[in-house]
């Protein structure tokens, strides 16, 4: 097993810095990679993701990440995108995705009044029993920065409401998803990957 | 930031300027900021990346998001920031000399970390944009249309405009509600209004009069005149949803 608490997934985004800087502050040692080996040696491991699906996926199939992901069993934390990495499909660019979550990622739609992306705070709504959500309340909100949303489905642990509602928190085996990023959220954000950490 | 880091910090270099600005930043996160913004307008060419180890050490510490304005002219400048650990860069003057770099950020790095930045002011034929507001001796109406140039930098990619109406900047007698509601009658993206706030009852009528997304303060809680619990209090009060 790697001695590092995490090993971050080397997704191709920019801005992998901040999600070091929320571990480091819990005590967390971590590591990033996009080695297979490592990342199958992990204790856990952390998908980010930032940008469009299909560019995403289209890393991971270059890097020859896709089958070491689908086979880890290891607990996994998808974050925004690489939440919706998990799922079978991706309306955004009509992609094929790492499909460890059966359902479709839809695209948001654009309102008066809501506009889209949708970035802000929202609370969740808890809604089934998930270890990454001890200690996480009604109250509690967390940072979104998304123009995709993941459907409520049997693996929603938690939704939040964008005009539509949508998966917040998704937990289905080892794979786990949050579509908020709980390194820009704050207290409440630390104590989800605090309780990652605790998986 | 421009009162908290500009004036007093000519030089991020300046340790103790540094010093002031996470200690600043520090209280805003345990006040409850939404969210930071932090205007380099001291980024020149040269030094300009040394000077932006500052963004690595504000990263280092908050766990909100923030973005960084200032001397962001190029996908290599705004990669820089990002890797360092800001949610979003903004950029202003760049983009008006050279509209093609929001396309290329927003291909990069995908619209929700492109702010545009666009400093307006009413005239007699609507809003403008001025240049150079950084320096009152020099700040000049371009002439052009606020509103075109609002469209044009959505057309792009722009995943979120901030509007700093500069005829209300600084004079504390709240936001320019006329501007910011034709802005938002043509910004389809989250619109954060900036310029003007005095009192509490200034961001409760931008929200609720001009439907922006996000209200953004710099004096009037840099000068310790309101603080941002008693802002989320007036406002929660009145029915508005806020984080607490």
């Amino acid at each position: 097993m790697n001695p590092v608490d995490v090993v971050i997934v080397d997704s191709g985004g920019a801005n992998l810095a901040s999600l070091r800087y929320a571990l480091d502050r819990l005590g967390a040692r971590s590591e990033i990679s996009s080695d297979a080996g490592v990342i199958r040696a992990a204790k856990r491991v952390l998908l980010p993701g930032v940008g469009a699906a299909h560019d995403a996926m289209a890393r991971l199939e270059r890097l020859q990440l896709v089958d070491c992901l689908r086979s880890l069993q290891q607990p996994l934390l998808g974050i925004c995108l690489g939440m919706q990495l998990l799922y079978s499909h991706s309306a955004e660019g009509a992609t094929d995705c790492l499909g460890v979550i059966a359902g479709n990622v839809q695209q948001l739609h654009a309102a008066p009044g809501r506009p889209v992306p949708h970035m802000g705070w929202n609370n969740c709504c808890p809604s089934g029993a998930d270890a990454l959500l001890q200690g996480v309340g009604a109250s509690d909100y967390f940072y979104f920065v998304h123009s995709y949303a993941a459907p409520l489905t049997d693996a929603t642990t938690a939704l939040t409401e964008y005009g539509e509602s949508f998966s917040a928190v998704v937990s289905q085996r080892n794979f786990h998803g949050v579509q908020f990023h709980p390194e820009r959220s704050s207290a409440a954000g630390a104590r989800v990957l605090a309780n990652f950490l605790a998986l | 930031m421009r009162d908290g880091v500009v004036v007093k910090g000519v030089r991020f270099r300046d340790h103790r300027v540094v010093g002031d600005i996470l200690e600043l930043a520090q209280r805003y996160r345990d006040t409850g900021a939404d969210e930071l913004v932090f205007y380099d307008i001291t980024a020149s060419p040269s030094g300009r990346t040394l000077a932006r180890d500052w963004i690595a050490r504000i990263a280092a510490v908050l766990d909100i998001p923030f973005c960084v304005a200032g001397g962001i002219r190029s996908v290599a400048d705004a990669e820089a920031a990002l890797n360092a650990g800001a949610e979003k860069i903004s950029v202003n003057t760049p983009a008006l000399q050279r509209p093609e770099l929001i396309d290329e950020l927003a291909r990069r790095f995908g619209s929700q970390c492109v702010v545009v930045g666009i400093d307006s002011q009413a005239s007699t034929q609507g809003p403008h944009i001025w240049l150079n507001t950084g320096d009152p001796g020099h700040s000049r109406d371009s002439g052009r249309d606020t509103l075109e140039w609002v469209s044009e930098v959505q057309r792009r990619g722009a995943g979120e405009i901030v509007l700093n109406c500069m005829n209300v900047d600084g004079v504390r007698q709240g936001y320019d509600l006329p501007q910011l509601q034709a802005v938002r009658a043509v910004c389809q993206v989250p619109l954060i209004a900036s310029g003007g706030a005095g009192a509490p009852e200034h961001f409760a009528a931008v929200f609720n009069e001009a439907q922006v997304d996000g209200a953004l303060a710099a004096s009037i809680f840099h000068s310790g005149e309101l603080t941002i619990p008693d802002l989320k209090g007036y406002l929660s009060a009145r029915g508005m949803e806020v984080r607490p």
